[in-house]
């Protein structure tokens, strides 16, 4: 496998605030076509992690190469969700305007979004379930919905790698079950998403290997070979239970209902 | 949670009482001599004399007027300090920018309305009144804005601020129509002027300000809640709308004792200035509040000293600027959080985990390769590029690394160009070796707490973690690696076999402290 | 009397147009201020202006307004840099780093000033609140108009602002709503944040000696809070914003000359009340726009509140009703039911009886056919809900306060889909018969 097409790869990612190191000597590749779950517990630096991939944070020490070269050099090829509460859902703009946002970096400086530009917008929409809410302002959606649209502004920048934070926090099964199908299309259309991801119930489900980190990579590799009780107490410490875990994991998808 | 509030916090307390006091004494003594309020004329103002002289005068406090008006000022800078701190702790700095000039208004209706209800027009009480009054009108105002939907805190100050301030200019470019008006001096509300502070003037401000630092240190835990974890606050039964609108009623308070002191634009600086000062040398909330307490009580003494000195320059803006002066200081120099002690600290972090990463690099590839040959009496090595190999450094920063190194006596460079560890690099690496690997097992066997405790820079394991815990992960790793003198790492060098880490059977087997395993296991499968 | 004795459609035109196109230039920029959060900056940098004025004063010993624009642009400038550097460098709240910034350098301004009082009278007075008064005494002749040279600076800052807007709208837009975003795209939100500070400070400048700070501070934020609070799209709120604006100027001044006269005294300060202005208009809006106006949310709410208790009136009436057919209750006792004061369950009889759903007689109050058909869709809803909600898995204890509200919300459609899929039962889980569907198909 040459070096440019690995879509990403992390080696020893140092991110440290102040004299705490956040992440920590974080070291791994991932292959392309597959869906890549980033587990942790929370205070891991997961997010930072995808921050830092992006250069939106700086690094103390380390190198992360994407598609063989710097973030900055493959740029159009990288998508960003971030989390839903990062942005002011109270912003005076429309669904369509915020997926129409996915396009701006290839339509560049001064030029204004045509008419083609809202098609591709609008079919996106669509493509997540969302069609007829194109013109809705973004105050009005629920938080399955907003997630929804920022899957959408993330199809629009037809992006080869995915960078995805916490898409599946508080959403409706519905919507889980979306995004989960759209991730798995990209999967076949041999694109590339790194998803950090909460519920522990479905990791197996939902992603071809993991990333398990707390602070440093505990393991990597194909979720049927890593995606153990053994390293995810080494993830989680030793006070994790599963049934922990998967109250947890209920008790959130009934608050989101 | 100690039951009491901890001692700076009392000292505070008595410090203030004890400059109330004296500012009490001093006012009360200088109204007995006779200097009624508005007979005093500004010496330094009507007397231009040389330098050497004022300077002198200033000194030995020789002017009445002088003391009164460093007096002031230097009570007026403490309490401001104070609740300065609280504002800036809550996310709120700029809301004395904003009620600071809501209180204009009330300035000049008040000035209009007083000979309404026969009251003196240029009495500073009653312009002060208005002013709280529409000050007061202000903060009901930010609530109201900021309940509204869709905007938010900034814009609820802003409008307050600039459109209570319009009112404001309107009402006083009426006052100036009024006979009375022109030489009423109510400009000198927007830029202040100490010099023509009375000892009245002195005694109100040195009341009004312990009053105002006051409630805050007298509520010290509610507002500290307040400031630290308002949800919080609101659980245990702390009204924190009420609270809320007491902070803001004392910023009030301070701004309309500081209205005539530094006018109300610089205001604002008053209350955020030494308050962000003080934050750059202490953790600590009552630390906190003494030192910015100190801090505007001196900007507002050496301020005012200096525009006695110098009669040309305008007093709010040079207290205002030996604030900013001390902030700039402090931001620099500061102990806890200022720029020069991070700088240093992120140099040392750096400098000691390049020097870390040589020395473990070393020892752990000679680690791995002494298990290979079985040659443990000799010194650890390793040849240069299979250091290269092992971190993202390129080979001028190793080659860099290793001349420091060198130069420490840790290694030298051996007749086969591998770098070898000296007896005293040895034995540090074996040291960091082990650190190392007791935090990597502490991020896993208490990975639920450890992210927040991990502290790299620390110098040893112990400063951070309790004994009974260190003793518990010696333990831990004893049993792994009987036999060793060093303790294994718990994961695989990265670099020798990168992935995958669980293929590595060596060393997968982490064991659980006893008292979790039980419930690991019960929770197993689901 | 006449207010406007002293109107002379030149002279108070021309002042009306040197604050319109003030208020309109600041109003422009100002939309993405509020939108990102730093109102207060606008405020911030226009007073920070203060020392780029008094440096260039002493330097060039002009006033010209184009001689100390570089100067002054550059210090408000510094203001948006001075802040982002505390913020960054220091860790320090981004409104305290603020506060520092500006106070330094306004201070700064007033000492600068002073020594320059000897050279140049500039009188510091005149940044906060302007003449404009004074607009049409200064005029420059462009071909056959002879146009204030105020009213020639302030249009051109209209439309460099208004220009930039519209060049760099989607990427102001996206730099707004997530910086994030717009750094990966690869528009640096930090480049744009300061060509958006270059345009504030520009504002400040060329309004500071025609309308003075205060007017322009309040334009940057009032008439966008107003939008705002008017429309959900960002085009509207700019365009709207500049008409707020322009309004409150064209109100500000006419007041400043009628107001005063009421009292007996001359005319105020035409800048102040332009900002009193669009003050009130803010204020009438957040009162009363159709959206968020607190009266209408306000009153809104209160209608519901008291269709909710109307509904439940005659829910409690059916269930009265289910246990001794035929009875008639007493106020009294409907008001203890409903947890309620005496006052507003008669008030709610009193409306339900306007509907015709209930009849009052001495004996007491007794449902209409009408309204046991109504009565009787709740308790259905009701207890259609509570089956649902077991069969969902929530525990019977919590069942009944969910179905409390939902019931309200439920219409005949809804009701099917519940029963399909609830238990199908004809009981509620508490072992209530639930009542069969009275109105009509749905809709």
């Amino acid at each position: 496998m040459t070096p440019a097409t690995i879509p990403l790869s992390v080696q020893d990612l140092t991110v440290a605030w102040h004299r705490k190191p956040v992440i920590w000597d974080v070291q791994f590749d991932v292959a392309p076509g597959q869906l890549v779950g980033i587990i942790g517990p929370n205070g891991a630096g997961k997010s930072t992690l995808l921050k830092a991939i992006m250069d939106l944070v700086p690094r103390t020490s380390g190198r992360v190469e994407i598609f063989g070269g710097p973030w900055k050099q493959n740029r159009q090829r990288v998508g960003y969700v971030p989390q839903r509460e990062s942005v002011d859902w109270d912003f005076p703009v429309s669904v369509l305007d915020v997926v129409t946002m996915g396009l701006y970096g290839r339509l560049g400086w001064f030029r204004p979004v045509r008419k083609q530009h809202r098609e591709a917008a609008q079919r996106a929409l669509e493509r997540v379930g969302m069609g007829a809410l194109a013109g809705r302002q973004i105050s009005q959606l629920s938080g399955g919905q907003q997630q929804r649209t920022f899957l959408a502004r993330a199809l629009v920048q037809d992006a080869d790698l995915y960078l995805m934070d916490e898409p599946f926090a508080a959403v409706d099964a519905a919507t889980e079950q979306a995004i989960v199908e759209i991730l798995r299309e990209m999967r076949a259309a041999g694109k590339t998403a790194v998803v950090i991801h909460h519920d522990l119930h479905t990791v197996a489900d939902y992603f071809d290997s993991v990333v398990l980190l707390n602070m440093r990579v505990v393991a990597q590799g194909a979720t049927s070979d890593v995606f153990t009780r053994e390293n995810l107490e080494r993830t989680y410490g030793g006070r994790l239970t599963l049934l922990e875990e998967a109250t947890e994991a209920m008790r959130r998808r009934e608050r989101s209902l | 949670m100690t039951a009491e509030p901890p001692r700076p916090l009392w000292c505070l307390r008595g410090l203030l009482v004890m400059a109330g006091l004296v500012s009490l004494t001093l006012s009360a003594g200088s109204i007995a001599q006779g200097a009624g309020p508005t007979e005093v004329a500004s010496p330094v103002e009507s007397s231009p004399q040389p330098l050497m002289a004022r300077l002198l005068r200033v000194i030995i406090l020789q002017d009445h007027n002088t003391r009164v008006v460093l007096l002031g000022t230097m009570m007026l800078g403490m309490a401001a300090g104070i609740v300065g701190c609280f504002t800036l702790l809550r996310r709120r700095a700029l809301t004395g920018d904003a009620l600071s000039h809501a209180t204009l208004p009330g300035v000049g209706l008040a000035f209009l309305l007083a000979p309404v209800f026969g009251l003196e027009q240029k009495s500073l009480p009653v312009l002060l009144m208005g002013a709280a009054i529409s000050g007061t009108a202000g903060v009901a105002a930010i609530l109201f804005i900021r309940n509204l939907p869709r905007l938010k805190e900034d814009a609820a100050l802003g409008i307050v601020l600039s459109v209570f301030f319009g009112a404001g200019i309107a009402l006083l470019s009426l006052v100036q129509q009024l006979p009375a008006g022109h030489s009423a001096g109510l400009e000198s509300f927007i830029y202040g002027k100490t010099a023509s502070m009375t000892a009245g003037d002195a005694w109100l401000i040195g009341i009004a300000g312990v009053v105002a630092a006051g409630i805050p240190l007298l509520l010290f835990r509610p507002f500290q809640l307040l400031c630290f974890d308002e949800g919080f606050a609101a659980s245990r039964g702390y009204p924190i709308l009420g609270l809320d609108f007491l902070l803001m009623s004392v910023v009030v308070l301070v701004t309309i004792i500081g209205l005539q002191a530094v006018g109300l634009v610089l205001m604002i600086a008053l209350l955020v200035i030494p308050a962000a000062s003080a934050r750059f040398w202490t953790n600590r909330l009552d630390r906190m509040l003494a030192l910015a307490a100190i801090s505007g009580s001196l900007a507002g003494l050496s301020g005012s000293a200096i525009s006695a000195i110098f009669p040309d320059l305008p007093s709010g803006a040079v207290i205002v600027l030996v604030c900013s002066a001390i902030f700039f200081f402090s931001m620099t120099f500061g102990q806890a959080r200022g720029v020069l002690t991070r700088i240093l600290r992120r140099r040392s972090l750096r400098l000691a985990m390049d020097r870390e990463h040589l020395l473990r690099g070393i020892f752990e590839l000679s680690e791995l390769s002494a298990e290979s040959t079985m040659m443990p009496d000799r010194n650890p090595a390793a040849s240069i590029p299979a250091l290269l190999d092992l971190r993202t450094w390129t080979p001028s920063q190793l080659q860099r690394q290793i001349r420091k190194s060198v130069a420490e006596g840790l290694v030298w460079q051996n007749a086969d160009g591998a770098i070898e560890l000296t007896g005293k690099g040895r034995s540090e690496a074996a040291r960091l070796v082990h650190r190392h690997r007791l935090w990597e097992l502490y991020l896993i066997s208490h990975a639920d707490v450890a992210a927040s405790r991990v502290d790299q820079e620390a110098d040893a394991i112990e400063h951070v973690l309790e004994p009974e815990l260190i003793e518990q992960l010696e333990e831990l790793l004893k049993r792994e690696h009987r036999g060793r003198e060093i303790p294994a790492s718990p994961h695989p060098l990265e670099s020798a076999q990168r992935l995958p880490l669980t293929t590595s059977t060596e060393h997968s087997a982490v064991e659980r402290p006893a008292t979790d395993s039980a419930a690991s296991r019960g929770g197993e499968e689901s | 009397m006449n207010l406007l004795a002293q109107w002379d459609w030149y002279y108070d035109g021309m002042i009306m147009l040197a604050g319109v196109l003030c208020a309109v230039a600041a109003s422009l920029p100002g939309n993405f201020l509020v939108l990102r959060r730093i109102s207060l900056l606008g405020d911030a940098v226009s007073h920070a202006v203060l020392p780029g004025i008094a440096a260039a004063f002493l330097i060039t010993h002009s006033r010209s307004g184009f001689a100390v624009l570089p100067g002054a642009v550059l210090a408000g400038l510094l203001t948006a840099v001075l802040t982002e550097w505390i913020r960054d460098t220091g860790k320090v709240d981004e409104g305290a780093s603020m506060g520092v910034a500006f106070t330094t350098l306004f201070a700064l301004g007033l000492v600068l000033i002073v020594q320059a009082a000897d050279t140049v009278d500039l009188d510091p007075g005149c940044v906060l609140y302007g003449i404009l008064e004074a607009t049409p005494l200064e005029t420059v002749t462009v071909g056959a108009l002879e146009i204030p040279r105020v009213v020639l600076m302030l249009g051109g800052v209209v439309l460099i602002n208004a220009v930039f807007i519209i060049l760099f709208f989607k990427e102001l837009l996206i730099s707004s709503f997530d910086p994030g975003l717009a750094t990966t795209e690869g528009f640096h939100a930090r480049i744009l944040h300061y060509l958006l500070m270059v345009l504030v400070a520009v504002t400040a400048v060329a309004s500071f000696e025609a309308a003075g700070n205060i007017l322009v501070v309040a334009m940057f934020i009032v008439p966008p809070a107003t939008a705002m609070l008017l429309t959900t799209r960002l085009s509207r709120m700019i365009l709207l914003s500049a008409a707020i604006a322009a309004l409150s100027a064209v109100l500000g001044h006419v007041s400043a000359l009628t107001v005063p006269a009421l009292f007996g005294f001359r005319s105020t300060s035409t800048a102040g009340m332009m900002t009193l202005c669009a003050g009130l208009l803010f204020f009438v809006t957040a009162l009363f726009s159709p959206q968020t106006g607190a009266i209408v949310t306000w009153a809104r709410r209160q209608r519901l509140a008291w269709r909710i208790l109307s509904e439940d009136l005659i829910a409690l009436l059916f269930r009265l009703e289910e246990r001794t057919p035929g009875q008639t209750v007493l106020p009294g006792t409907l008001s203890r039911g409903l947890l309620t004061s005496l006052m507003l369950t008669r008030i709610a009889i009193a409306r339900q009886k306007l509907r015709g759903y209930v009849r009052t007689s001495d004996q007491g109050i007794q449902l209409t056919e009408a309204g046991r058909q109504a009565a009787a869709a709740l308790v259905r809803s009701h207890r259609l809900w509570e089956n649902y909600l077991v069969t969902e898995g929530i525990h019977v204890d919590g069942i009944h306060r969910q179905a409390e509200t939902l019931e309200h919300f439920t219409d005949r459609a809804l009701r099917d889909r519940l029963q399909t899929q609830g238990t199908l039962a004809d009981i509620d889980p508490h072992g209530s018969p639930i009542p069969e569907e009275t109105i009509g198909p749905s809709k």
